[in-house]
Order: C-alpha cells, then sequence, then structure tokens
C-alpha cells in the first residue's frame, strides 16, 4: 500500500456547512421552479411553498452561523480575488485536462482555491447570493409589508422582485450544474467529492503529491 | 395551563377577575383530579368550550305581539289593500318607509354616476324589458296595481294601501300574488290563462295577515330566487335551494346551523335593506368594518362586516391573508354557483324563438331532469348547475344600459348591457367572481339601439301569445316612449352578475393550486402576479435562463465525454506500453 498522506483541507464545521447548505439549495431550486410554475409534477404548489420557505429559513440559519465562522476564522480570505496563474489554471480546463497533465494551482490549507474558483465563488457571493436574498425577503416579509406604498414610488412590485428572484435562481441553477461537474475532475472522479466529505485529499497515485482541484467546495 | 386559553375570550373581564376566574378553574381542575367526588362542580365550568355560540336567529315567532290576536286582522279581507290599510293602522310610518325603497319605485339615483338604475330603467337579457310587461313582471313588486285594467298605474301615483305587506312579512308560507294580476293575491276563482280551464284559488288573506313576522329567506326568496323568470334563473347564487340549505351550501345560512336570514347581512331598518347588485363594496378600504363601529355608516352587507379583511387563522394565516388585498373573498370561498341542485340560466337566445309544435302550441323541449331547454315562446337556454365562476377585477361601480341608449356591438358583435367598473391599479378594486348571463335579443341595426319588448300578457301583440316580433317590439317601444326604425335584427348581449351568496364551508373552498398554476381560475386576470402561472414570467429570464442552464449542462457533458474519451485512450496506450 502505497502511503497516504492528509492535508486536512476541509474543517469538521465547514464540511457541515458545505454539505446541508447543498442540500437546502437543491431543494431550494426544486420547490422554487415549483412554485414558479417550471413544472407542475410531483409536489402541490403548497407544499412546494412550505417547503420553500423552511428551507430558506434554515439555509438564514446555517449563513449566521457560516458568516460568524469566516470571520471568526479569518476563512473569508480563501475568497480574496487574485489573477495569477489565472491563464495557466485556465488553459489546464480547456486543454491539459483532456492530456491528463496535472493541475497547475498547487493547493494548501491557506490557499484552497484556485483563481478560477476565487472568480467563481467571489460571482456567488457578491452578486447570485444577494439578488437572491434581497428579493427573497421581499417575498417572506410580503404579506407583512407588500402594501405599503414606498415599494409603488420606488417602482418595485412583486412581479419585478419576482423576475430578479428568478434571474438569481437561473445563476444559481447553472453554478450548480457546473460546480457538480467540476468535483468530478479530481484524479478519480469520487477524490474531490470524497475529499469534501472526509475533509482531507488521498495523495494522487501518480507524482506531484497535493495536487489537484479542489471542486467540490464550499462557496 | 391550557385551560387559560378558553377562559381568555371571555369579554369585558378585568384583568384580576380574570386572574381570580383561573384561580378558581385550576382549584377546581386540581380538585377534579385530587378526588373523584366533585366532579358535578366541575362539569359547572366547562374547560373547553367551543367556539363562541351564536345563537339562532329567532324568526317570526319571538316576537311581542301576536297578531292572531289583533282584532284588526280577524278579516275577512277582500283584497290585499285592505289588508294593507289595517297593519297601516299600527304600523303608521311603514308604507311611507315602503315607498322610498327600489323595493317599490324600481328606481334609484346611482350615487356615484348619477345614473338611474332599477329594473324598470335598464335592460336586461333575460324577459329584456319592463314598459308594457308591467301586469306580469309586477308579480314582484311590493305593491297592487290595478289587476283589471290594462293600463299600468306609476307606482308614484299609488296610495299608501297598495303597498304589499305579505308578500315579505308572510309567516305562513301560504301568501303568493297570482300571475297576471298586477301583483294581487288571488282573492277569488281565477282562470289562468284565460280560456285554459285552469284555475287559480282563492286564499285566506285573514289567516295570513295574523301570521305575520320578521321576513325569512323564503320571503325574500319569492322574488330574489325567481329573478329572471323562475326558480334560480338569473343570479346563480340565489334561488330555492337556500330556503333550507345545507351547510355544503352556504355556511351561514346552513338552516341546521347558523341560520342566517337575508337581513343578518342585508341589515335592514325602516324597511331600508342595505346591500345590492348596483353599488356593491367591492374592496374595504380601512379594514375591519364591524357592524355598530362609528365609521360604517354604509352599513355595508359585506363579508368583512363581521370577518374584517384578515379574518384566516392557523398557519397559512399571513399567506392567505394578504390575499384579502386583491382577492374578494368570494373569489375563493363560493368556488362554484347554482349548487343547490337548482339549474341557473347560462344562455338565453330569443332568436330562435318561434317554433311550433306538432300540435301547432309552442313547441317545449327539456332535458332529463325536466328543465326547459327549448320554449316556443322564449328561445333556446343554455342551464348551468356548479358553474365556474368567471372572474374580473371589480370596483364595486357597474354601468347599466338604460333603456333606449344607442349602442354598437363590440368587434366580438357582442353588447354588454352592464359593464363592471375596475382595474388592478384604481386600488378601490378586487377581484371577483361574477356570472356572465350571454343573451341573444332584438336589436334595431339602424337607430341601433336594443328593443325593448312586449311578452307577456294575452293580448295580439303580446309575444309570449301570439309569437309575432314585429307587433311585440312595436308595442313595448311604444310602452318605454321610445322611437325605433320598424326594423329588428337580433345581436347577443352579456350582462355580468355578482356572484356572493352560496358560501360553502371553509374545507371546500379552493386550494391554492387552483389559481398558482397553468391556465387556473384566474388565467384571465391581468395586472396581477400570480406565482405558478406562466404569463406572468419574463420571457427573457426564461429563455436566457433556461438556456444557458442547457449549455451549461451541454457543456459540461462535452467537456467530460471527451476528458473520459481521452482518458479511456490513453489507459489503451498505457497498458499497450506495459506489454
Amino acid at each position: 500500500m502505497a502511503k497516504t498522506q492528509h492535508v486536512i483541507l476541509f474543517k469538521r464545521f465547514e464540511r457541515f456547512w458545505h454539505w446541508s447548505q447543498a442540500a437546502l439549495i437543491i431543494t431550494l431550486l426544486f420547490s422554487g421552479f415549483r412554485i414558479h410554475g417550471l413544472y407542475q409534477l410531483g409536489i402541490d404548489f403548497l407544499t412546494a411553498l412550505r417547503i420553500h420557505r423552511v428551507a430558506a429559513w434554515s439555509l438564514v440559519v446555517l449563513w449566521v452561523f457560516a458568516i460568524f465562522w469566516h470571520f471568526t476564522t479569518g476563512e473569508w480570505k480563501q475568497y480574496v480575488p487574485t489573477f495569477d496563474k489565472i491563464f495557466l489554471v485556465a488553459r489546464h480546463y480547456a486543454w491539459g485536462m483532456f492530456r491528463g497533465e496535472s493541475h497547475p494551482y498547487h493547493q494548501t490549507p491557506a490557499r484552497k482555491h484556485n483563481p478560477l474558483q476565487r472568480l467563481a465563488y467571489l460571482w456567488v457571493k457578491l452578486m447570485i447570493n444577494p439578488i437572491l436574498w434581497i428579493s427573497g425577503i421581499y417575498l417572506l416579509f410580503f404579506a407583512d409589508w407588500g402594501t405599503w406604498p414606498m415599494w409603488k414610488q420606488w417602482g418595485i412590485s412583486l412581479q419585478t422582485v419576482a423576475w430578479a428572484h428568478t434571474i438569481g435562481a437561473y445563476m444559481m441553477l447553472m453554478f450548480f450544474i457546473v460546480h457538480v461537474y467540476l468535483t468530478t475532475t479530481g484524479h478519480t472522479p469520487l477524490a474531490h467529492i470524497k475529499a469534501m466529505i472526509r475533509g482531507y485529499e488521498d495523495d494522487a497515485p501518480h507524482p506531484s503529491p497535493a495536487q489537484g482541484l479542489p471542486g467540490a467546495q464550499p462557496r | 395551563m391550557a385551560f387559560l386559553l378558553p377562559l381568555a375570550p371571555l369579554p369585558s373581564t378585568s384583568h384580576w377577575r380574570r386572574a381570580a376566574a383561573c384561580c378558581a378553574a385550576a382549584a377546581l381542575f386540581a380538585a377534579a383530579h385530587a378526588t373523584p367526588a366533585p366532579q358535578s362542580a366541575v362539569a359547572t365550568v366547562d374547560l373547553q368550550p367551543g367556539y363562541r355560540v351564536v345563537p339562532k336567529i329567532p324568526n317570526g315567532t319571538k316576537t311581542t305581539a301576536d297578531h292572531s290576536k289583533f282584532k284588526e286582522l280577524q278579516g275577512p279581507f277582500q283584497s290585499g289593500a285592505e289588508v294593507t290599510a289595517a297593519c297601516l293602522r299600527c304600523h303608521t310610518e311603514a308604507a311611507a318607509q315602503i315607498k322610498g325603497t327600489i323595493h317599490w319605485k324600481w328606481e334609484q339615483v346611482e350615487q356615484d354616476s348619477k345614473r338611474i338604475v332599477g329594473k324598470s330603467k335598464v335592460m336586461n337579457n333575460f324577459c329584456v324589458s319592463v314598459p308594457s310587461n308591467e301586469q306580469f313582471c309586477t308579480g314582484c313588486h311590493v305593491g297592487y296595481g290595478d289587476a283589471k285594467s290594462a293600463e299600468f298605474t306609476a307606482f308614484s301615483k299609488r296610495p299608501d294601501t297598495d303597498v304589499d305587506c305579505l308578500v315579505c312579512h308572510d309567516q305562513s308560507g301560504k301568501y303568493k300574488k297570482a300571475p297576471y294580476q298586477s301583483g294581487n293575491p288571488p282573492t277569488s276563482r281565477i282562470e289562468m290563462p284565460p280560456g285554459s280551464g285552469k284555475f287559480i284559488e282563492p286564499i285566506d288573506l285573514a289567516a295570513i295577515a295574523q301570521h305575520v313576522g320578521a321576513p325569512s329567506r323564503a320571503n325574500c326568496g319569492t322574488c330574489h330566487f325567481s329573478g329572471g323568470g323562475g326558480d334560480g334563473v338569473k343570479h346563480g347564487d340565489l334561488d330555492s335551494s337556500l330556503i333550507k340549505p345545507n351547510k355544503a351550501l352556504d355556511v351561514h345560512m346552513d338552516a341546521q346551523g347558523l341560520n342566517f336570514q337575508c337581513e343578518t347581512c342585508h341589515v335592514t331598518g325602516g324597511h331600508q335593506v342595505s346591500g345590492g347588485h348596483y353599488k356593491l363594496d367591492a374592496k374595504h378600504l380601512g379594514g375591519q368594518y364591524v357592524r355598530g363601529s362609528q365609521h360604517n355608516i354604509g352599513s355595508a352587507a359585506s363579508c368583512q362586516s363581521c370577518h374584517g379583511d384578515t379574518p384566516h387563522k392557523g398557519s397559512l394565516a399571513q399567506d392567505l391573508n394578504m390575499h384579502t388585498n386583491t382577492i374578494a373573498c368570494q373569489t375563493c370561498h363560493i368556488p362554484e354557483f347554482a349548487r343547490g341542485g337548482v339549474p341557473t340560466k347560462m344562455e338565453w337566445d330569443y332568436s330562435k324563438a318561434g317554433q311550433r309544435g306538432p300540435d301547432g302550441k309552442p313547441l317545449v323541449i327539456k332535458d332529463e331532469h325536466g328543465h326547459p331547454t327549448y320554449l316556443g315562446i322564449k328561445g333556446q337556454f343554455k342551464l348551468g348547475e356548479d358553474v365556474v365562476p368567471d372572474y374580473t377585477w371589480f370596483n364595486g361601480a357597474v354601468k347599466w344600459m338604460n333603456l333606449g341608449e344607442n349602442v354598437v356591438p363590440n368587434e366580438d358583435g357582442v353588447i354588454a348591457i352592464n359593464q363592471y367598473g375596475g382595474s388592478p391599479t384604481d386600488g378601490k378594486s378586487r377581484i371577483w367572481p361574477v356570472k356572465t348571463m350571454k343573451g341573444t335579443q332584438p336589436y334595431d341595426p339602424e337607430m341601433h339601439r336594443l328593443l325593448a319588448i312586449h311578452n307577456a300578457g294575452f293580448d295580439d301583440a303580446a309575444y309570449w301569445h301570439t309569437m309575432d316580433w314585429q307587433k311585440s317590439i312595436a308595442a313595448g317601444m311604444k310602452a318605454a316612449g321610445l322611437e325605433w326604425s320598424g326594423k329588428y335584427t337580433f345581436v347577443k348581449t352579456t350582462t355580468t352578475w355578482p356572484i356572493t351568496h352560496m358560501v360553502a364551508p371553509k374545507d371546500k373552498a379552493l386550494q391554492c393550486a387552483q389559481c398558482h398554476t397553468e391556465h387556473g381560475r384566474l388565467e384571465k386576470i391581468d395586472g396581477v402576479y400570480i406565482p405558478g402561472r406562466s404569463k406572468d414570467h419574463q420571457p427573457w429570464i426564461e429563455t436566457i435562463g433556461l438556456g444557458l442552464a442547457g449549455l451549461s449542462l451541454a457543456g459540461v457533458i462535452v467537456h467530460g465525454g471527451i476528458r473520459s474519451m481521452l482518458w479511456l485512450r490513453r489507459r489503451g496506450k498505457s497498458d499497450g506500453q506495459k506489454h
């Protein structure tokens, strides 16, 4: 047996956060598009609405903890964007990966995300999530403040907010598809997923230890 | 602590008294568990009372006067007017009160539009028009005309004794007005129709006069259930099934339950009845509108009068309550109308009238339930039961076409006899359920007006008698004092009627998904975002969003496919190298 080296990339809370968030986002996507009327099968409108609401509030709670964790541990720095080596990484996904080249980015616990990842997650955090949450909170509380006159003055209606929420949802769906695919791009198709469960990645059987793309990572 | 809850709703109990009551209840509760003996004491304190019990409405029998003991009412009475004269000896103001109402005048000035409305002024697409047909139509007037003379005496010129007290106040159920008698009850044997050998027997007015009381549903229903010429014909939400409805038909009028009478909602004082379809409170502004509160000067006969505009309870309360801003209560709580087993007319095509059967009499065709679907004298009907309403934005204002108004059909060839005001943006409208009555009726193609017709009677011009349109229209227009070109054609018309009775129990109310879906109940409603129907989607968002998601999926599949293929090829090569 080859000697395995355990580099803890994902701490216990981080893994808990990632997977519960993943489950909630999947739930929100399914129930949300059902409410939206994109499909009519499986669950009825009211059930979808109730699920969506519970999942949304659960995600709020999870985020309170996650944000606290990020700031107290300094992990937020993982998302500071960089363009260093970005073309190398892009070249890898577009070309090198097909030829079996190893990943050009060296991953360490302090720098878990390659430059493309950082940009993608920053996009999620600064664009997709704010769209979803600002519009989502309006929708959650629409029963209470939907009739306030200021919305009309500002040109905000249920329709415009719902459309914004839909834009956010489609962006999240896109992110989700690509994200899930990229989890399979480790040195074995399941390597990244295992890492996100166990916290560490097996060494690549080939040279350059601790290289690879931690695609299945938190945002 | 559970027993605190039932005590909480006690009205006007001070905190101290409430606290004392709680202690007493707690003591009794504890005592009941300590020893079996004081169980009788416990039974006097209902720890789990039901929701506040609404007493049944006392009906007729609980007044302080027994009219059968009044010597004025011993009779005998030769006419309805004689009974009224007796009534007015004590109820001195009653006739004057009645004569100021639309029930008597059949017209009133609608205060917002300043237009004159009322059945003697507006067109309709059932029996079309009143003028020239009064002898028959006044069978539903709260008064007595001259049964013998063909001339119609204007309501305003009639004496007080011509007010019909009994039609609303009879509690014996025996009073009736005879047809074609200008609103008079039969006091002698009447052959009807003349020469038919069929007779209407006289009724004992004295016995009826001795059994009077506050109007019941059956009294109001005498006319309001039969509007349009028969049971359930006109409104769809008012028919004889409401005389003794069960809970499923109407949760408030349920004869075994709350047993609301009409005046429970249509609160009446001095013979002024609240509520009416010429002008409605379609949307309350300013919250609850409880009876007795100072701002409720309109005494609105509306759901909010009792329920307020945030009436829902339970886990969905907020979600449901936010609907009350845009959706009338009736929209969800009256899922269908004509639910009591009595069909309502949905279409009436007068242009098909005129056919005679093999016996030379006007043709009659009935459906399997015995309801006519074709009458030679009236034309073709389409009936409906358990009808899903149409829905429309409605602010309570209705514009009715009066007799003689010029009008041309719209692009669909239809004339809307009444039009409902309202829009999603006026702040006064809500989405209401309505019945849309479709008619086909005589129209003057040259003077562009709907034609009044003379249909009821036994003269040569009465359409129901001789089936001659030319004569019928000439007589109708003459009686209405209107000109016409002498030519007629038929035109499609609509009238819209509010649906507000036959309120179903809450478990029969509409479910979310009946509107929040594709092609749901409110599919035709514009101006409101209804989650779940694609009509409200922004097409660009959907196209680009789904397109990009699809491209992403395709992209990763292609990327993954190439990756796997090349990986397999590399593995094949390296295997080959090993060998």
